[in-house]
């Protein structure tokens, strides 16, 4: 069977028939993943492959599903792109910060193809974007990290200096300043995505500096197991990760791409698809917040449960004035909320955070 | 080497070649300079540190546990490398060293026969490019290439089951008394077993290499292994067993990291440490003694890049460090051979590392983060430079036959 399709494919691809084959319906829609770490890395990449395994689940053999992993962000990323747009995917999603040119460069060859980028904020006809309001989530976590520090120290490994993890930064920061003033954050920045050994270094120098709270926005558990090693507490960062620190994970931010996904590869085949900008957060149910541990008081878990909760109606926002840039001129007046442009292009640190930013 | 039996006349030659420059012996005037940077490097990094809010101990304790895979892989590599055969499969070595070590570890719940696993999956994975190259005669680069993207790839598929399992603890060997000492204690006395066989395994291979005679047939062999076939020595095993050993020290390597220091498996974890570790055998000129100084100072600059910017340190501090490390050297030097006019010419040098200094101190200059992480390589590479400066003595250093073909009628 496979093969005489594979032969007719052939065939018609030898008779220049190209184009899609799908409309009939009875060809399977082919999706393809790019994800810039190892599926088995249990944070990021993990997920985006949990929610393409969905897609598999929900669309039986109405789909043919394939992806690249461990696609460095760079020169190589355009070939692993382009590879896959040629191979004769319908839909391809690039799940990283780093591919948005390369994927702007390759849908620009391939009309017919569409595109869907994770977190990026360049849009073509064939090309959407996507991403989760994960400093919502932040602000949650930023709320127990600032309850549950008994030194007032939080330490937080950033990976690279783009507006998604200045904003966690950010929004985690004002909601542990909120409910103790004397917090302080020291951020440490690895250059990186995934690299475990990175990591658990960057961990252990927070600890030695007096963290013992440790958030994180990359990709590899490792940082978890630290916390679990030396007795502090830490966050699930894209996964859960609470088996790698049973005692040590206080809750997590789960990105939850599956409903995105079966929607957009529904899309596809409904002939609906178009170029659009998806930013959702805890209410539609792209950013999800881990179960709170039991290490947590009580009415500090009812607190969060309840800023959750504010935030997914709508009546709460992670960035609320009166905040001031960290160079103290003022950003957000009393009452005022942040507008989506300069979260989106968020390149400074709010004020009370040290340390500069890197550019 | 055992002076009973006669060395024939080739393993002279190859012991005057490889033999240090006897300018540069114990008692050598040259020799000062040298033990002067190696303390005051010491006392900068103490006091910086102290001054810095850093816990000079602690910093010192992470250095070392950073340093370790590195050292491991790269003493085994340098054997391969002594005996004449190039295997750039160290990184694929290593990785099947950590998945191997930490399922053996997490079936057995014994992390020591995990690490004997490492060691002979290392070993086993090292003998296939061994066979290629040394029996089929396969190309060395490209073998070796095909190794790492080979042990990547298996890894990950035994890995699948292992992900998110916690690895039994390794008993950390704690002396009575000895460990508590002050300063001491913590960073020399108060690790996991794993560090006390490396520096087990750097101190033997030194004494193998220079002072026995099995280890001067191996270098020989890496230096003209025609002639030492001549001479009746099988080329090809001594060959294989340097890459065996070679691939076993990369196994432990890997289980360094994931029994130790993440202690996790996820796949691809070496994240590039295999190829490090071929870097710092150049670096170190193929000798024990800097092969061991290269990592230590990979492993250092990585951890106190990352110390730095927790203490809310701006980076400039290592250039500042290196400066006045390349100051004091140099001044040591010119003053050892009394030279006055390069005396003179330091004090720009001086002037340099002081004003440096100050802006290190007064102005918290952004970096991006791309220089920050490009740190470890960028000391490494000046390093070198200036090593190789010294007279091309790296490039003398080198095992003459390396990553040539050996072929019984050639």
């Amino acid at each position: 069977m496979m093969n005489r399709r594979n032969l007719l494919v052939a065939a018609a691809l030898a008779l220049g028939l190209t184009g899609p084959v799908l409309a009939d319906g009875h060809e399977p829609l082919k999706v393809g993943f790019i994800y810039v770490g190892p599926v088995g890395d249990f944070g990021w990449s993990y997920e985006h492959d949990q929610g393409r395994l969905a897609v598999e689940e929900h669309f039986g053999d109405k789909v043919e599903t394939t992806f690249l992993e461990s696609v460095p962000e760079g020169p190589d990323a355009e070939r692993a792109i382009r590879q896959m747009a040629q191979s004769g995917h319908d839909l391809i999603f690039t799940t990283s910060f780093g591919y948005m040119n390369p994927t702007l460069k390759v849908a620009e060859q391939f009309p017919d193809v569409k595109f869907e980028h994770a977190t990026g904020f360049k849009r073509a006809d064939n090309v959407s974007t996507y991403s989760g309001r994960f400093y919502e989530g932040r602000t949650v976590l930023g709320h127990i990290a600032g309850k549950m520090t008994e030194s007032n120290v939080i330490g937080y490994i950033a990976s690279f200096p783009i507006p998604e993890v200045v904003r966690g930064i950010n929004s985690a920061y004002l909601a542990a300043k909120a409910v103790n003033p004397e917090v302080e954050f020291k951020i440490v920045w690895v250059n990186t995505w995934f690299d475990p050994a990175k990591e658990a270094d960057a961990a252990n120098a927070l600890i030695e500096q007096g963290a013992d709270v440790i958030m994180q926005h990359t990709d590899s558990p490792a940082a978890m197991t630290i916390a679990e090693e030396k007795g502090i507490y830490a966050f699930g960062q894209a996964s859960d990760m609470k088996q790698f620190g049973p005692n040590a994970r206080l809750s997590s931010i789960i990105d939850n791409w599956a409903p995105y996904y079966i929607d957009r590869v529904q899309a596809v085949m409904d002939g609906t698809w178009e170029s659009k900008d998806t930013w959702d957060g805890i209410a539609p149910g792209m950013t999800e917040i881990g179960e709170f541990s039991d290490k947590i008081p009580a009415d500090v878990r009812a607190e969060a449960q309840a800023i959750a909760d504010a935030i997914a109606a709508g009546e709460m926002h992670s960035f609320t004035g009166p905040v001031n840039k960290q160079d103290g001129t003022p950003w957000l007046a009393a009452g005022e909320t942040a507008d989506d442009g300069t979260l989106l292009g968020m390149n400074f640190y709010v004020e009370g955070i040290e340390g500069t930013l890197p550019n | 080497m055992t002076p009973s039996k006669p060395v024939p006349a080739y393993l002279g030659e190859v012991e005057k070649r490889t033999k240090r420059d006897p300018s540069r012996t114990k008692r050598g005037k040259t020799q000062w300079p040298q033990t002067i940077v190696t303390l005051t490097a010491i006392l900068a990094l103490v006091v910086f540190a102290l001054w810095g809010g850093l816990n000079p101990v602690l910093l010192a304790a992470s250095i070392m546990v950073a340093a370790m895979p590195l050292l491991l892989a790269a003493l085994g590599e340098m054997v391969v490398e002594k005996s004449g055969v190039l295997n750039l499969g160290v990184e694929g070595m290593m990785i099947i060293g950590a998945i191997a070590g930490f399922a053996i570890a997490v079936e057995t719940g014994s992390p020591l026969l995990g690490l004997v696993a490492a060691a002979v999956a290392g070993a086993a994975l090292s003998l296939i490019f061994g066979v290629l190259t040394q029996v089929l005669l396969a190309n060395q680069v490209a073998t070796g290439l095909a190794l790492t993207l080979f042990g990547l790839g298996l890894s990950a598929l035994i890995g699948q089951p292992y992900s998110g399992i916690k690895p039994p603890a390794f008993p950390r060997l704690n002396i009575p008394f000895l460990s508590d000492l002050p300063v001491i204690g913590p960073i020399l006395l108060n690790h996991d077993l794993l560090m006390y066989i490396t520096f087990a395994l750097l101190a033997l291979t030194w004494w193998f290499l220079y002072r026995a005679r099995h280890g001067l047939i191996l270098r020989s062999v890496g230096e003209n292994h025609d002639a030492a076939h001549a001479l009746g020595y099988n080329v090809i095993v001594i060959r294989l067993m340097a890459i065996a050993f070679g691939g076993a020290c990369a196994g432990l390597g890997g289980a360094a990291l994931s029994l130790i220091r993440v202690p996790q498996w996820t796949e691809g974890m070496t994240a590039g440490a295999g190829w490090i570790a071929l870097a710092i055998v150049v670096f170190g000129a193929w000798r024990p003694g800097r092969v061991a100084l290269g990592a230590f100072l990979f492993g250092g600059v990585t951890v106190l890049q990352l110390n730095l910017q927790a203490a809310g340190l701006t980076p400039l501090w290592l250039l500042v460090l290196g400066l006045l490390l390349f100051a004091v050297n140099s001044t040591a030097k010119s003053l050892a051979e009394s030279t006055p006019a390069h005396t003179r010419a330091m004090i720009p040098l001086w002037i340099a590392t002081l004003i440096m200094g100050m802006i290190a101190t007064t102005y918290p200059i952004s970096i991006q983060t791309q220089y920050l992480s490009m740190t470890p390589y960028l000391c490494t590479i000046v390093v070198l430079v200036v090593m190789s400066a010294d007279r091309l003595r790296a490039n003398l250093n080198a095992p003459a036959s390396l990553g040539r073909t050996f072929h019984r009628t050639g």
